[in-house]
């Protein structure tokens, strides 16, 4: 029935709440903006590749099925084991791939570092030349990762930017920013927040949010 | 090929403004950081982009600068640091007192 909706709005019908009811403006279709080069590119690229037959329709639907689908919950299973287990932490360190796969998770073949938040060291990760982001461990990047704000201000005063995101970090902390501009992605490894002791791993793991493992917050203490 | 910078290493990021695509940010081009990690050998990306080999493949590190010495009016704190990944070709060797 989206005609008669639009139909309401159209007609304001004058019912009086005391204010005036204005139609709201409408959101354009995304069709509505003209093709850039490289939408068409893309487009054409996929279209090719289904008409010679190295994939199919589905092949490809498929696959971006399966990225939408990526969610933080793996990078945040590893946090949860890493503050439960000191062995997997110090291995998760070195090589977040290698320690992914002791889960039984695919961190795919981009090598992905953590970094350590502790007592001293607060950590945050940006890309300023894109979006780059370990999607594998904690799904898509969020709009505001992408966007020229962030990927500016992050870097011009990371302090300001965080303290936006409700994460005031002390003067006597450092607080360390990670340009991911080259071949490797980053992840915050947050520091095990108070007030969980004897938790199992997924209790922990339900505390790590996306916005933790970038480094914008932190996982919050229960009480 | 052997990294010529180790861990500890004072460099200075080439104050260069070559055209083309480049992995370098404009903000610590020119600037004096320190080596943390040596990443190991990464095809070189300027390259990659235009379809060619990338090889040889270059040295990339993980360089820490202090924030404050990026930015003329940085207003964060002294202790406050940005690590940035450089490849090799963009690093020369620099003086401990920058």
């Amino acid at each position: 029935m989206a005609h008669d909706h639009e139909h309401d709005h159209a007609h304001d019908h004058g019912h009086d709440h005391g204010h005036a009811h204005q139609p709201h403006p409408f959101q354009p279709d995304l069709e509505a903006a003209p093709l850039t080069h490289y939408q068409v590119m893309t487009q054409a690229v996929g279209d090719l590749l289904i008409e010679k037959g190295v994939i199919t329709a589905d092949e490809l639907r498929a696959m971006l099925e399966a990225i939408d689908a990526k969610s933080p919950a793996a990078g945040a299973r590893m946090v949860a084991r890493a503050w439960v287990d000191d062995g997997f932490k110090a291995r998760m360190l070195a090589d977040v791939n290698g320690a992914a796969q002791e889960l039984g998770i695919d961190a795919g073949s981009i090598p992905i570092r953590a970094v350590e938040n502790t007592a001293a060291v607060h950590n945050v990760i940006v890309c300023t030349l894109c979006s780059c982001y370990p999607r594998l461990l904690i799904g898509l990047p969020p709009d505001w990762y992408k966007s020229r704000a962030y990927r500016s201000r992050t870097v011009r005063e990371p302090r300001a930017v965080l303290a936006e995101f409700g994460t005031v970090i002390a003067d006597d902390v450092e607080v360390r920013v990670h340009d991911s501009t080259a071949d490797l992605r980053y992840m915050v490894l947050p520091a095990r927040p108070a007030g969980t002791e004897g938790w199992d791993e997924e209790d922990l793991a339900g505390l790590v949010t996306r916005d933790c493992m970038v480094g914008v917050t932190l996982p919050k203490s229960p009480q | 090929m052997s990294a010529r910078f180790a861990v500890g290493a004072t460099v200075r990021v080439r104050a260069a403004f070559p055209p083309g695509h480049l992995r370098t940010p404009f903000f610590v081009r020119g600037k004096t950081g320190r080596v943390t990690q040596v990443l190991g050998p990464y095809r070189n990306p300027e390259e990659l982009a235009y379809g060619r080999s990338g090889e040889p493949a270059l040295p990339l590190y993980r360089v820490v600068f202090e924030t404050a010495g990026l930015w003329d009016d940085y207003r964060g704190a002294a202790r406050d640091t940005t690590v940035v990944d450089i490849y090799e070709n963009w690093l020369e060797p620099a003086e401990e007192t920058v």
